[in-house]
């Protein structure tokens, strides 16, 4: 007979995994990648492509140079890939894109460890830096249904604040690839709620917020809120596990700081943007904010013993 | 409020069948450490006779209850035995003469106030049936000037996958689980008793809720099937709303939980005076041929047991003592069944049935929060397991880590496959060493 094996319990485990947690986030982006395709053309869906390829590329050569285990199976760098080319305009140059992938991957992720280390969301690094260095580049904004032969560009809507609702809420608006459609997003983060995958709390805590805040200032909340990258931001990258708090409190105080900071931003400094920013300034605070909101456990008895004991000793003296 | 709890397969295929008795061995090993607390000192020599009812070991320490033969025959070895937890015991081998001669000082024990009763369940060798094994007489003997119990709960709800012994227990012996609720109670004087049942067992809580229903004062409590719901605490909670304290004792908070074959066998005592020498327990998993409900001597080895079912040994690849959440591999077939086992679960390799993963490569935790939300105790895996790896006593200690009761949940739901179950329970030796 065989030797019996022995291990610890559990001896079953669930047959969720970090793969099919990612892919998940993968199928929830499709919908919104096909309203880019819809409205910006084949070449966002080439550069989308891209984007992935390059990501999983990065991520293999820094695991053969570091010879670490190969991790492109766990499908984040796919998922970060889509994540950058949804913040980028679809006239952006491939090889600006072969940037992107790199800061994200190797330097914002690798660098630090790989997944679960990164204190930032990859493809909001990468989308920041290539914003910096290329800024007419990434800014080149392009009409709806346009000509590749006669590029037509216009200002977002979040720059020149002439749109309607409607075309906001459905996409037909000029704008980053992936942003320009909130119903796209809201669909993709309704299945990603519905299958367990993401809590609903940053992402709806980072909206309200924005919405509760621009009203307050007098500005239109609605248009704010379908405007620019607040959908894709607060559904996609504002509930990224790694670099958000793991506890529910948590991550409501981390989406209403994301609102608060992104529109702080929008009103009152010289960049039409915010949502990115905002993110990354969050991701940062992070473990301070789950340092304060850890789940409390139950039936634990706290002690107040040193300040007893003190009493004791002095009347004992 | 809701404590947190996980969904399982419940892969309770064998709770259809009538539970077979198991003809008598030829040979036992009676282990002399059947349950929490210290091991007992054999009374018997090699070479003496003994019957079945005999206490064949017993000690004086506080924790722990004698130990019963549950055959007839002729003693041949006293060995040494490694237990599970690495500590060594007396192991009582016993060649079965067949004949199962009843020992000539079976005699029910008159019990008439709280103090006979606690003095006739220790003799009977009874301690808690459903895993765990708390000396059920120290569970009983609550200091009645400090605690007043106003609630007895009844532990049926049978959480982990595979197992169904409680549930044939009650489904075969439940005038024997309801008598046994209320002599415990009158005895006791305890104002209500609640029969917390998974609402995956139907036809038990049907069969309950008709039995009672002329009492008042004896409830049903349809349970949601949710992992780990009989939990002591966790079952505890939803009975009565309070919560057992870090420290503190369910009596402390008026309350005494047991388990639902605890109570039936302690009336099946007070009956007969036939003390704890046999069990029922679950043998299933992939690699049974004959999955059933056996009810077997304590001692019977786990080979005896396997052949009885019609399982070649050949093919398992691992064995499990208990449920698959927080049972404990078992590594020799010689390994005796004693009073705490409710289930054998044997699996060929590799470990994968259907809805179940077993091994897989461990990645980075990605700090999805699942086993935040799986912890009944709302305790944070993650944050235990970093601070087990940095070594810090203090953070262990301020994140309650010694509030663990290792039920598994944590390994269970991460999709990094990272085993935080096994890291606690390391963690809690380290916090506690110095």
């Amino acid at each position: 007979m065989e030797k019996l094996t022995v291990s610890p319990s559990p001896h079953i485990r669930s047959e969720a995994t970090t793969s099919k947690i990612m892919t998940h986030v993968l199928i929830a982006l499709c919908p919104a990648l096909l309203v880019s395709a819809f409205v910006f053309g084949g070449r966002a869906l080439m550069l989308t492509g891209f984007c992935i390829l390059t990501s999983m590329i990065w991520e293999r050569l820094f695991n053969l140079v570091t010879k670490r285990q190969d991790t492109t199976g766990d499908m984040s760098a796919a998922v970060t890939g889509i994540l950058l080319a949804f913040n980028l305009p679809v006239t952006l140059p491939y090889w600006i894109a072969a940037i992107g992938t790199f800061v994200s991957i190797v330097i914002a992720k690798q660098l630090f460890g790989g997944l679960g280390h990164n204190f930032a969301n990859p493809a909001i690094v990468g989308r920041i830096v290539l914003l910096l260095s290329f800024p007419a580049a990434m800014t080149n904004w392009v009409v709806p249904f346009y000509d590749p032969q006669d590029i037509v560009t216009s200002a977002t809507p979040l720059a020149n604040g002439a749109a309607e609702y409607k075309d906001l809420f459905l996409g037909l608006t000029g704008g980053c690839l992936g942003e320009v459609s909130a119903a796209a997003l809201l669909i993709g983060g309704c299945y990603l709620v519905a299958v367990g995958v993401i809590t609903p709390h940053a992402p709806i805590a980072f909206i309200a917020t924005v919405y509760v805040f621009s009203q307050l200032t007098g500005r239109d909340g609605l248009y704010q809120i379908l405007s620019g990258g607040v959908m894709l931001g607060a559904i996609f990258m504002a509930t990224d596990y790694v670099t958000t708090p793991i506890t529910s409190k948590g991550r409501l105080i981390f989406g209403i700081g994301c609102g608060l900071i992104t529109c702080v931003i929008r009103f009152w400094c010289s960049a039409p943007e915010g949502v990115s920013y905002s993110i990354l300034l969050m991701n940062i605070v992070t473990p301070y904010i789950d340092m304060f909101t850890g789940s409390k456990p139950i039936g634990a008895v706290t002690h107040k013993e040193p300040k007893e004991r003190k009493g004791k000793k002095e009347a004992a003296e | 409020m809701r404590l947190n709890g996980i969904s399982l397969p419940h892969k309770k295929g064998t709770e259809i069948a009538e539970t077979a008795v198991m003809p008598c061995p030829e040979k036992v090993r009676i282990s002399m450490s059947q349950h929490m607390g210290a091991p007992g000192i054999p009374l018997v020599k090699v070479g003496d006779e003994v019957k079945v009812g005999q206490k064949i070991g017993d000690c004086e320490t506080f924790m722990t209850c004698p130990v019963h033969s549950g055959v007839s025959g002729k003693v041949t070895a006293i060995n040494d035995m490694v237990l599970a937890n690495g500590k060594s015991c007396k192991v009582v081998e016993i060649d079965c003469d067949g004949k199962q001669t009843v020992w000539e000082g079976i005699t029910p024990p008159s019990v008439t106030d709280k103090e006979s009763l606690v003095r006739a369940v220790r003799e009977s060798g009874c301690c808690g049936m459903g895993g765990a094994g708390f000396p059920t007489h120290i569970k009983l003997n609550y200091n009645e000037e400090k605690c007043h119990i106003d609630t007895l709960v009844i532990n049926a709800a049978e959480c982990e996958p595979y197992i169904t012994s409680d549930y044939r227990e009650m489904m075969e012996n439940s005038q024997n689980v309801i008598d046994g609720i209320k002599f415990i109670k009158n005895i006791l004087g305890i104002e209500k008793a609640v029969v917390g049942i998974e609402d995956n067992k139907p036809k038990a809580i049907a069969l309950f809720e008709e039995k009672l229903a002329g009492e008042d004062d004896i409830k049903v409590l349809r349970l949601k099937s949710s992992y780990p719901q009989g939990a002591e605490k966790v079952i505890a909670f939803y009975a009565t709303g309070r919560i057992i304290m870090e420290g503190s004792l369910p009596s402390d908070h008026g309350i005494i939980v047991m388990n639902v074959s605890t109570v039936a066998f302690i009336n099946e005592y007070i009956k007969t005076g036939m003390p704890f020498v046999s069990r029922r327990l679950t043998i299933d998993g992939d690699a049974v041929n004959h999955a059933c409900n056996v009810r077997a001597p304590i001692g019977t080895m786990l080979k005896d047991l396997l052949a009885f079912t019609d399982t070649n040994p050949d093919g398992i690849h691992k064995i499990i003592s208990g449920g698959p959440m927080m049972g404990i591999g078992v590594y020799d077939l010689d390994t005796p069944l004693c009073k705490t086992n409710n289930a054998f679960l044997c699996f060929k390799k590799p470990v994968s049935i259907k809805g179940i993963v077993v091994s897989q490569n461990q990645t980075h935790c990605i700090r999805c929060g699942r086993c935040i939300k799986a912890c009944p105790l709302g305790l944070m895996p993650a944050a235990l397991e970093r601070a087990y790896d940095r070594g810090d006593r203090e953070a262990l200690n301020k994140l309650k880590i010694n509030l663990c009761m290792n039920c598994g949940s944590c390994s269970y739901v991460c999709p990094a496959k990272r085993d935080l179950a096994e890291k606690n329970q390391l963690a809690k030796g380290f916090a506690l060493s110095k």
